[in-house]
């Protein structure tokens, strides 16, 4: 009678599960789809750039890339730029499996077994410029408090949970003059994998390794308790709906929350996008590398005055030949603009973030000169 | 099933029954292809996170120990929507079919209907913005009052974003798909069988204890096997009110809950590369047949109480 129908439509959660594996595989698809190449016929004088650039990878870089791409076609309109955000590693491993990637995106720069890939990939010595730098603000809600001065210790002790409550004696010692209440800390963490999450515990792990145990990692481990949010906005929701609580976010997602000042050396640093590019003048490039492989040890542990030490460097990877003319000249275009000032400004406009200094900005333009465009 | 007819009679075969057959049974075929093909997607692609190192499996040490937590976070919390959604899926049920005046019950129905066509993310921005803040103070009360009992140790989290909460919002979710069913099965309830209720001298409550329940358990049970089966599977809601970490845990209100299969996925996939995608599909096997043995154990329990039913 009736049950007949009534059985089959217990069907229903098997389709639900259908369809989130569809749903997966139509995601895995749309990583592989990022080709494009340069294919257009188009006019050849090299004045005038046309076609398709590809890119793909970090997904921080999203932001800046749309206020890149943006510029950059107003300079060049018969250019498209795509990028996919798909994340650095995926980034990375498309572009060493080959010609599809004009360039990459990545939070991290190129290490071991995938350096050498890349090498291979490119006939020689990659080029890597580290073209975004974002600073990561300590964003906290205590509605009381409008400046709050925190070491490295006290951060890596708020976030490991050793330091509980806000009164507490370390807090209070760099915090003469605040009013701090009597209320639980609830650190706020990201649940999904990040590069957010890499960059602050890259820096909790080389300021206070004493008390920040568990390394450098990019998914936060649930020993450590605090809550957990999705993504930038869900962290910021969280900490903004929870008096008491404190977060690492993208500094230009902070909002009207009050952003802590770290302790560098002897000092306080708060955040300012100049502080933060501070941060690649102190650090020394990382030894062992070609010369247009401008990967940095950013120094995290920096006692120069004025630095903000929090930051996230992304770099650009690129090949320094291309069997397409056409892709290198656009791609050797498009990372020029991007570290440009007029690049950097347009990063700073849409991802707020720091501009790189100019010395930098001099080794990367230097790099880039060694793509060959003919 | 397309010769189900009788062969002794030999019935006329036209065209239309040709083609009708042909189709019917090319879309049950395309139903198995479908998800056979997914099964296969999952295994192959999902095959090597099963043996995955550390490395791809953080912040746990090897797929057991990631996987693990996120089943028991899974079932845990499609089992509480459902202790919390049944209940109340029944009430309203009987409530539109027996209680209320027909025309009042026409509209609760459609509305109650409009509930299921709600997307998911719109219950996930509800359950965060609006509803966990406003549980707080209960989590705060349970926490101080009855914090001896280990499902309320708390500390709850002031944004509210706990196992609870999680349970709350699925179980608003599958409310209308449970209300629907039994809702259809109370109103399928023989007449006489009513009436012989009522006959023998049974109050109205009576009559639905001895009438309606026996003959709708079964659809009941089914109904709440479609709820559990999407509350399984939900992602986003979850995603979004869940301040997930990978451990077991039966405290509901504390800050650190035990995640779920799609909603890790969720998390990680948009960062995640090579072995790390491996094993997230890997967990999305484990869900496949998590939903698998569901509906199995729900077909057997079906099955088992189809003969006391009393529908036949």
């Amino acid at each position: 009678m009736i049950k007949t129908p009534l059985h089959r439509r217990t069907a229903a959660p098997l389709a639900a599960a259908v369809a989130l594996g569809l749903g997966l595989s139509a995601c895995s698809a749309s990583n592989e789809e990022s080709s494009g190449g340069s294919s257009e016929s188009g006019s050849s004088s090299s004045s005038e750039l046309s076609g398709t650039l590809s890119g793909a990878g970090s997904s921080a870089q999203e932001a800046a890339m749309a206020g890149w791409r943006k510029g950059f076609q107003e300079m060049h309109p018969d250019v498209t730029v795509n990028y996919d955000p798909v994340g650095s590693g995926g980034g990375r491993e498309q572009f060493i499996a080959g010609e599809s990637l004009g360039f990459a995106g990545s939070d991290a720069f190129l290490e071991g077994d995938e350096l050498k890939k890349a090498q291979k990939r490119c006939g020689g010595d990659v080029v890597e410029i580290p073209a975004y730098v974002s600073p990561i603000a300590v964003i906290f809600n205590l509605p009381d408090v409008s400046e709050l001065n925190l070491k490295p210790e006290t951060i890596a002790g708020i976030f490991a949970g050793e330091i509980t409550n806000w009164n507490d004696e370390a807090i209070a010692a760099d915090n003469p003059d605040a009013d701090l209440p009597d209320l639980d800390i609830n650190p706020v963490h990201r649940s999904d994998e990040s590069g957010t999450t890499d960059n602050f515990t890259s820096y909790l792990d080389a300021t206070a390794p004493d008390i920040w145990t568990v390394g450098n990692i990019e998914v936060w481990p649930g020993k450590l308790g605090g809550e957990g949010a999705d993504g930038t906005s869900g962290v910021v929701q969280s900490v903004q709906s929870g008096e008491g609580s404190i977060g690492y976010a993208d500094a230009s997602q902070a909002g009207d929350l009050g952003t802590a000042s770290v302790g560098v050396g002897e000092e306080f640093v708060s955040y300012t996008p100049e502080a933060a590019a501070k941060v690649l003048e102190a650090s020394s490039q990382t030894e062992g590398r070609g010369e247009t492989d401008l990967a940095y040890d950013l120094a995290r542990d920096t006692t120069e005055s004025g630095v903000y030490p929090i930051v996230l460097v992304s770099y650009q990877i690129a090949c320094p030949e291309y069997s397409d003319p056409k892709q290198a000249e656009l791609t050797k275009a498009f990372l020029e603009f991007a570290i440009s000032k007029e690049g950097q400004a347009a990063s700073a406009d849409s991802a707020g973030s720091a501009p790189i200094p100019s010395s930098v900005a001099e080794k990367a333009q230097t790099a880039l000169d060694a793509i060959k465009t003919s | 099933m397309a010769d189900s007819s009788n062969e002794l009679t030999r019935p006329v075969k036209r065209l239309g029954d040709r083609i009708f057959s042909g189709t019917a049974l090319g879309a049950g075929v395309l139903i198995l292809v479908t998800l056979a093909g997914v099964g296969l997607f999952l295994t192959i692609e999902g095959l090597p996170g099963f043996t995955a190192d550390s490395s791809a499996t953080q912040p746990a040490d090897n797929f057991v120990g990631l996987a693990g937590p996120l089943v028991f976070g899974t079932v845990l919390s499609a089992t509480l929507a459902l202790m919390l959604a049944v209940p109340l899926a029944v009430g309203v049920a009987l409530f539109i079919s027996h209680y209320a005046p027909r025309r009042l019950s026409q509209g609760l129905g459609y509305l109650v209907d409009l509930l299921a066509a709600v997307p998911s993310v719109v219950y996930g921005l509800w359950g965060i913005i609006f509803l966990a803040p406003k549980l707080v103070p209960i989590y705060r009360w349970l926490e101080n009052n009855v914090g001896w009992i280990p499902f309320f140790s708390g500390p709850t989290l002031a944004s509210g974003r706990n196992m609870a909460t999680v349970a709350v919002v699925l179980a608003v979710m599958i409310l209308p798909i449970i209300t629907a069913i039994c809702r259809e099965i109370f109103l399928q309830t023989p007449t006489l069988h009513e009436e012989a209720a009522l006959a023998l001298g049974a109050t109205r409550w009576e009559m639905i204890r001895m009438a309606v329940f026996p003959y709708g358990r079964s659809g009941i049970v089914s109904a709440a096997m479609l709820g559990l089966g999407r509350a399984l599977g939900e992602t986003l809601a979850v995603t979004l009110v869940l301040s997930p970490a990978i451990l077991y845990s039966f405290n509901f209100i504390g800050a650190q809950n035990p995640s779920t299969i799609a909603s890790n996925i969720a998390l990680q996939f948009p960062e995640a590369s090579g072995l790390e995608v491996s094993v997230l599909i890997a967990t999305g096997l484990v869900l496949f047949l998590i939903t698998f043995v569901v509906n199995f154990a729900a077909r057997a329990v079906v099955n088992r109480r189809s003969e006391f039913s009393g529908a036949n």
